[in-house]
């Protein structure tokens, strides 16, 4: 049975009580994540409309890619157990559980981004691009496959970040710095994720100047609303998996 | 001074059958789409309605969207689900019409 915890806002009445009955942090992730749920909407519709009105779409999605995709959504539900596990942790004052649960969600998310990036460059190698494909004369596949794919993606390693952050603190940046050093040696030039993986670079600075100008230690609020992003870029791909993957199959 | 429940009152076992159930429809998509007994049209449809089942669980259950006070609750549903009504509207109608009497 999880622990009920009070959290008590004294604001002497100098405030009105929050409208919607919760702290003005988790009001402000929700709020950010419905503006962000019209972006990705207008992504998955752009994609759906070009699929639905192009009856040559190209399905060049296989056994392989399909198996793969799959895995990818099972780290990624699994990813929310975890996450929500932690935030169970964290309400009931557990410290140690709630930083190995965020742990673990970052484990599964890092895997999911890892499979993703593998995914990309065997299409790329197979001749895909934003503006073409070797499958079929539908320019916009590249494109809006691309774009939508990698949005997530972007989202996925930013929450990676984001909890890395909550988790470990500073502890946290000479890792994000190791791991960008790694990615960027390892990569070949010629691959799109020698230049993509500047995004850890540029997250280790972003979280330096959090960390740094306004340090803290992280409570069962901010593993809350942490917790709602990462759920939201779950929850996300529950839609680009069919989507893009299953209405794309080549049985 | 004002009293927030941080809180949500599910247990672990409750987490685990989500989980499952999430896990189970992604199995149900992934052999509707191997079997493709429906029309693109159709499945597509179909997919985005386990889709919206899966939406559902995660927001009220993961992300305690069940848990907020009802004012917090539809709010966020309503306005979200009026853009998204919008867009299906006029998008998959369109695109509907270009494949079944082809670009005027």
């Amino acid at each position: 049975m999880a622990t009920v915890q009070h959290v008590v806002h004294d604001t002497h009445g100098e405030f009105e009580p929050s409208l919607f009955g919760t702290y003005s942090k988790k009001t402000g992730m929700w709020l950010f994540l419905a503006s962000d749920s019209l972006t990705f909407g207008a992504l998955l519709f752009a994609y759906s409309y070009g699929r639905i009105s192009n009856p040559a779409w190209p399905t060049p999605f296989g056994k392989e890619s399909i198996a793969n995709a799959t895995i990818m959504t099972a780290c990624l539900l699994s990813s929310s157990l975890t996450m929500v596990l932690a935030v169970m942790a964290a309400n009931r004052g557990d410290k140690s559980w709630t930083r190995n649960w965020l742990l673990a969600t970052m484990f599964f998310g890092a895997a999911f981004t890892v499979l993703h990036g593998m995914e990309w460059t065997r299409l790329i190698a197979d001749k895909m691009t934003p503006s073409g494909n070797p499958w079929s004369a539908v320019p916009l596949f590249g494109g809006t496959f691309f774009t939508l794919t990698g949005m997530h993606m972007l989202h996925v390693t930013i929450g990676v970040i984001y909890l890395g952050v909550i988790a470990l603190r500073k502890k946290f940046l000479p890792i994000l710095l190791g791991l960008w050093l790694i990615g960027w040696l390892v990569t070949p030039a010629d691959n799109i994720f020698h230049l993509g993986v500047h995004v850890l670079l540029i997250g280790a600075i972003v979280s330096a100047v959090i960390l740094f100008l306004k340090p803290k230690d992280y409570d069962a609020n901010d593993v809350e609303v942490s917790g709602l992003y990462w759920h939201f870029v779950d929850l996300v791909w529950m839609f680009i998996f069919p989507l893009v993957y299953l209405m794309s199959t080549k049985v | 001074m004002h009293d927030v429940t941080a809180g949500h009152g599910e247990s672990k076992a409750t987490y685990l059958w989500v989980w499952g159930a999430l896990l189970l429809l992604t199995a149900v998509e992934v052999v509707l789409a191997y079997k493709q007994v429906l029309q693109p049209v159709q499945m597509l449809e179909f997919l985005l309605v386990l889709s919206v089942i899966k939406a559902g669980l995660i927001t009220m259950y993961f992300m305690h969207l069940k848990a907020e006070v009802p004012r917090m609750r539809w709010l966020l549903t309503i306005s979200v689900t009026a853009c998204f009504a919008l867009m299906w509207i006029f998008f998959f109608r369109d695109a509907d019409r270009i494949v079944t009497l082809g670009v005027k």
